[in-house]
C-alpha cells in the first residue's frame, strides 16, 4: 500500500489499478491485443472462405458447360439395301456392315436437312459431316442392331454435334479462336447459325455425361463419366466389405482384449504409422503384391478397392478405437457386473455404443478413398478403358474400370479444349458425392451419437 | 457374430474372384502418350465393330511401356506397347531375358515434331542450328568450346525475335525427346561445324561428341516436361516466351492457343511432313507380343485392325486426327496379317 501515500494527488487517492468503470494503460494494451487477435481470427477465416468460394466459383463457371451438349435432329433414312443386302433381317449379317458403311446414310441425311431448311451455303459432303460428332454413325449403328425391324423407313435421330460446334454454342469456340483451326471454318459456323435458326441445332440437358462411357480424342463430345462412376462404386462396395470388419475387429481386439505388452504397443505405433504413409505407396504394393503376385487382373475394380483398403485401414482402426475408448468403463463393469461375458459385454453393449462414431469414421474413410488417384495410376486405372458398363458384379469388379478422380486426371491431360470442361464437369460430380457422403457422416454423428 | 460373418464373407468373395480372374478377355497396351490419342480412337471403333471388348490404352511414355512389355509372358503383363520410336536393342534383350522373344513391329505411321509457341508472342523461324546453339552445355565462340553463353534468341541468331530464350522441352523417358535430340539438336551441331571441334576436343571420339552435343543446359533455360503435352501448354500459358515442343496433332488441336513455327523455311503439316520437307518427323510403333495371340482374345484382330486402309490410311480418322499416313502401309498389313517377328525378315 506504498502507493498510497507516495501518490502525489491530494484528497482523493487514485487506484493504480483500475476499476470496471475506467481501465488503465495496461488492461486497455491487453483488451486491445485480444480483439486483434480475434481479427486476425476473423480475416483467416476470411482469407479461408474466399478461397473456397474462388474454388467453387471457378469449378461450377468451368464444369456447368459439361452437362449441356448440343444436339442436331436429323431425319435418317435406313436403306435397305445399305444395311441389310439380302433383305432377310438377319442380325449376323447387319452387324457386319460397320460404323464406315453408316456414315453416308447419315451425310445424306444432313444434306437433306440442310436442303429443306433452306440453309445457304457451299459446303458439301464431308466438310458438312464434321459439324457431326464422330460417334454419330455408332449411335445410328447401336439403334439399328437393336432395333433392325425398322431397316427401310425413316427414322427422327439427335445425334451430337462435333465438339467445335458444341463450344461455338457455349462460347467456348468463337470465330476468331478457329482462324487456325483445322476442325472447322468459318463456312461451317455460318451453316450451324442457320440450323440453330430453324431449330434443328438445340443444346439440351446432357445425360449421356452422368451415365456415358470415356470417349476417345477424336470425339470428346460424347465422353462421360458414368462408367467410371460405377468403377468408383465397385471399389468403395469392396473397401467398405473388407475394410469395415477386418478394422472393427482389430480395434475391438486391440481395445478390449489384448494385454499391455510391448507387442501391443508396436502395433499401435505401427498403425498410427500407416495413416500418414503417402497413398503412391500402396499402389506399389498393390502393383507388386495383387498383380504381379497373386495375378488378379489389371485395370480391375478389384484390385483398386484391395488397394485402397489397405490405405483406409489405419483411418478406420483408429476412428473407431477412438470411439471404443469413449464408452465409459462403467457400462462394461455394470456388464460384467450381471454376468455377461466379456464378448457379450462388447458386443450387446459397447458396440452399439460406439457404433456412431464407428460408422461415422468409415464414412470418412470412404470419402477419402474416393477421392485418391495416385494408387490407381500403377495398377492400370488410369488411362483410356472406354468399357461399357457392367453387366454383372463378377464383371463390375474384374473388367477393366477406371474411378471417378482418375477419369478427371485422364480428361485434364488430353490434348482437346473440350475434355478440360468434362474434367471440371466431372469435379462437379465428384464434389458432390463427397459432399453427400460427409453430410451423412456429420447426421450420424448428430443424431446417435452419445456424449458422457 | 455379424462382423465375423462380413469378414469371412468378405475374404471369400476375395478368393472366389481371384479363382474367376484366370482369363483376361480385352486387349491391355500401354506405352507413348504420343500415340495413345491413336490408340485410343482405333480401340474405340474396335470396340463399336467387333464382338470383342474395348482394349484398355495406358499411357505413361514410350520408355515406360516398353518396360512393362518386356516384364514377361502372361496375361499379368500388357500386350502392345506404343512407342514414338524404334524399340532398342538393349530393351529387346531385356524383354528376352524375361522371355519375351517373339516381338511384331508395326508402324503405324507418321508424326510431325512442332516447336509452337503463345499465340499472342512473337513468330519464329528456326533452323536446327539455331536450337542447338540455344540449347546446347558447350558451344563453340570464335574457335573455342565454352559453356552456352546465349541468354536471348536474338543473340543466338540476329534474325530471331529479342526474346529471352525459355524452352520446354520432352523429358528423357519420352520418345520425343530422342528425335528432338537427334533430329534438331544433333543436326544443328553437325550443321554448325561444331561437331569437328568437339570431336576433336575428345580425341576424336564419335559417340563422345554426340554426346557432348546433346547434352542440353541445366540453367533452367532449357526445362524438361515429364508429363504431357498438356503440361507443356500449361506452361508456356504461364510463361508467354516459352517455346515448347508439341506433337503435330496436339498443336493442331490448340491452334486457338498456340502458334508454329517453321523449321529450315517449312511449315509442318500433314503434307509437309509425308513428303519428308519438314526435317523433324518420326514414326510410331507398336509393338506385340506374339506369345499373346490366341490367347488373349481380339490382340490380332486389333493389330490388323489398327493398320487397316479404313483406320490408319490417308482418309482414315487417325490420318484426321494428325497422323501423318504411311505410304508403305500395305507391307506392314501383310506384316501383321503373317505375324512376321523382329529379326525374322530383315
Amino acid at each position: 500500500m506504498t502507493d498510497l501515500t507516495n501518490s502525489p494527488a491530494a484528497g482523493v487517492p487514485r487506484p493504480k489499478h483500475g476499476t470496471l468503470l475506467t481501465q488503465d494503460a495496461r488492461t486497455a494494451k491487453r483488451n486491445a491485443a485480444e480483439k486483434r487477435f480475434q481479427m486476425y481470427g476473423m480475416i483467416a477465416i476470411g482469407i479461408g472462405l474466399l478461397m473456397l468460394l474462388v474454388l467453387v466459383f471457378t469449378i461450377v463457371r468451368n464444369g456447368a458447360g459439361a452437362f449441356q451438349q448440343t444436339f442436331i435432329t436429323l431425319d435418317v433414312q435406313l436403306l435397305e439395301d445399305k444395311l441389310d443386302k439380302n433383305g432377310n433381317r438377319d442380325i449376323e449379317e447387319i452387324s457386319k456392315v460397320s460404323t464406315f458403311g453408316y456414315s453416308p446414310l447419315i451425310s445424306q441425311a444432313l444434306e437433306d436437312k440442310i436442303a429443306s431448311a433452306n440453309v445457304q451455303t457451299e459446303l458439301s459432303g464431308k466438310q458438312l459431316g464434321d459439324i457431326l460428332s464422330k460417334s454419330a454413325a455408332a449411335t445410328l449403328r447401336d439403334f439399328v442392331l437393336q432395333n433392325p425391324e425398322l431397316i427401310g423407313t425413316s427414322v427422327s435421330f439427335e445425334f451430337l454435334a462435333s465438339s467445335r460446334v458444341d463450344g461455338y454454342l457455349k462460347g467456348r469456340v468463337t470465330r476468331d479462336s478457329i482462324a487456325n483451326d483445322k476442325n472447322i471454318s468459318v463456312e461451317q459456323l455460318d451453316v450451324v447459325d442457320q440450323l440453330v435458326e430453324s431449330g434443328s441445332i438445340k443444346k439440351t440437358f446432357n445425360l449421356s455425361f452422368i451415365t456415358g462411357a470415356d470417349a476417345s480424342d477424336q470425339r470428346p463430345e460424347s465422353a462421360g463419366i458414368g462408367v467410371a462412376m460405377v468403377g468408383s462404386l465397385f471399389m468403395m462396395l469392396v473397401v467398405l466389405a473388407l475394410a469395415l470388419p477386418i478394422g472393427v475387429a482389430a480395434s475391438i481386439y486391440l481395445e478390449e482384449f489384448a494385454p499391455k505388452n510391448w507387442i501391443t504397443d508396436i502395433i499401435e505405433v505401427n498403425i498410427s504409422n500407416l495413416a500418414a504413409v503417402p497413398s503412391i505407396v500402396f499402389g506399389i504394393l498393390g502393383l507388386a503384391v495383387f498383380i504381379n503376385y497373386m495375378h488378379l487382373p489389371m485395370s480391375a475394380p478389384l484390385v483398386g478397392g484391395l488397394v485402397l483398403t489397405l490405405m483406409t485401414l489405419p483411418t478406420i482402426i483408429i476412428s473407431t478405437r477412438a470411439s471404443l475408448k469413449a464408452v465409459p468403463p462403467s457400462i462394461r463393469d455394470a456388464a460384467l457386473g450381471v454376468g455377461a461375458s466379456k464378448m457379450q459385454s462388447v458386443f450387446h453393449h459397447v458396440l452399439p455404443l460406439a457404433a456412431p462414431g464407428i460408422l461415422t469414421g468409415t464414412i470418412i474413410g470412404l470419402a477419402q478413398a474416393l477421392g485418391e488417384t495416385a494408387p490407381l495410376l500403377l495398377i492400370g486405372m488410369v488411362g483410356f478403358i472406354a468399357s461399357n458398363a457392367p453387366d454383372s458384379v463378377a464383371s463390375g469388379l474384374l473388367s477393366p474400370n477406371s474411378a471417378m478422380p482418375a477419369q478427371i486426371y485422364e480428361w485434364a491431360k488430353r490434348a482437346d479444349p473440350a475434355f478440360y470442361e468434362r474434367a471440371w464437369g466431372g469435379i462437379i460430380i465428384l464434389l458432390l458425392f463427397l459432399i453427400t457422403m460427409n453430410t451423412v457422416a456429420v447426421i450420424l454423428r448428430r443424431r446417435f451419437e452419445r456424449r458422457w | 457374430m455379424s462382423f465375423a460373418k462380413m469378414t469371412v464373407s468378405g475374404l471369400a468373395i476375395v478368393a472366389m474372384s481371384a479363382t474367376v480372374a484366370a482369363a483376361r478377355d480385352q486387349v491391355q497396351v500401354a506405352g507413348s502418350s504420343t500415340v495413345l490419342p491413336y490408340a485410343s480412337i482405333v480401340a474405340e471403333a474396335f470396340g463399336e465393330n467387333f464382338d470383342f471388348p474395348t482394349p484398355v490404352v495406358e499411357s505413361g511414355g514410350s520408355s515406360a511401356g516398353l518396360k512393362r512389355f518386356c516384364e514377361g509372358v502372361g496375361e499379368n503383363t500388357i500386350d502392345i506397347a506404343n512407342a514414338s520410336r524404334k524399340i532398342k536393342d538393349s530393351e529387346i534383350e531385356a524383354c528376352a531375358a524375361a522371355g519375351v522373344t517373339d516381338i511384331i513391329e508395326v508402324r503405324i505411321g507418321y508424326d510431325g515434331i512442332v516447336f509452337a509457341s503463345d499465340i499472342n508472342g512473337n513468330v519464329f523461324a528456326f533452323t536446327p542450328v539455331q536450337w542447338y546453339k540455344a540449347l546446347s552445355d558447350k558451344v563453340v565462340v570464335d574457335g573455342e568450346l565454352v559453356a552456352n553463353p546465349y541468354n536471348t534468341w536474338a543473340e543466338v541468331d540476329s534474325s530471331l525475335p529479342d526474346q529471352p530464350i525459355q524452352a520446354f522441352i520432352p523429358g528423357t523417358k519420352h520418345g520425343t525427346r530422342e528425335v528432338f535430340e537427334d533430329n534438331v539438336i544433333l543436326a544443328g551441331c553437325e550443321e554448325s561445324g561444331d561437331f569437328e571441334v568437339i570431336k576433336a576436343a575428345n580425341g576424336d571420339d564419335k559417340k563422345a561428341a554426340e554426346k557432348a552435343c546433346i547434352s542440353l543446359r541445366t540453367d533452367g533455360k532449357s526445362v524438361d516436361i515429364d508429363g504431357d503435352y498438356t503440361e507443356t501448354l500449361a506452361r508456356i500459358e504461364s510463361n508467354r516466351d516459352g517455346i515448347g515442343v508439341f506433337g503435330l496433332a496436339f498443336y493442331e488441336n490448340n491452334t486457338d492457343k498456340l502458334q508454329v513455327a517453321t523449321m529450315s523455311g517449312i511449315e509442318p503439316t500433314t503434307e509437309t511432313i509425308s513428303t519428308g520437307e519438314y526435317p523433324v518427323s518420326r514414326p510410331l510403333f507398336f509393338y506385340v507380343k506374339k506369345a499373346h495371340i490366341g490367347v488373349i482374345p481380339g490382340l490380332k484382330e486389333y493389330a490388323e485392325f489398327f493398320v487397316a486402309d479404313e483406320v490408319a490410311g490417308p482418309d482414315g480418322p487417325l490420318a484426321e486426327y494428325g497422323l501423318v499416313a504411311d505410304p508403305e502401309l500395305a507391307t506392314t498389313q501383310e506384316a501383321v496379317a503373317n505375324e512376321e517377328t523382329m529379326g525374322s525378315n530383315s
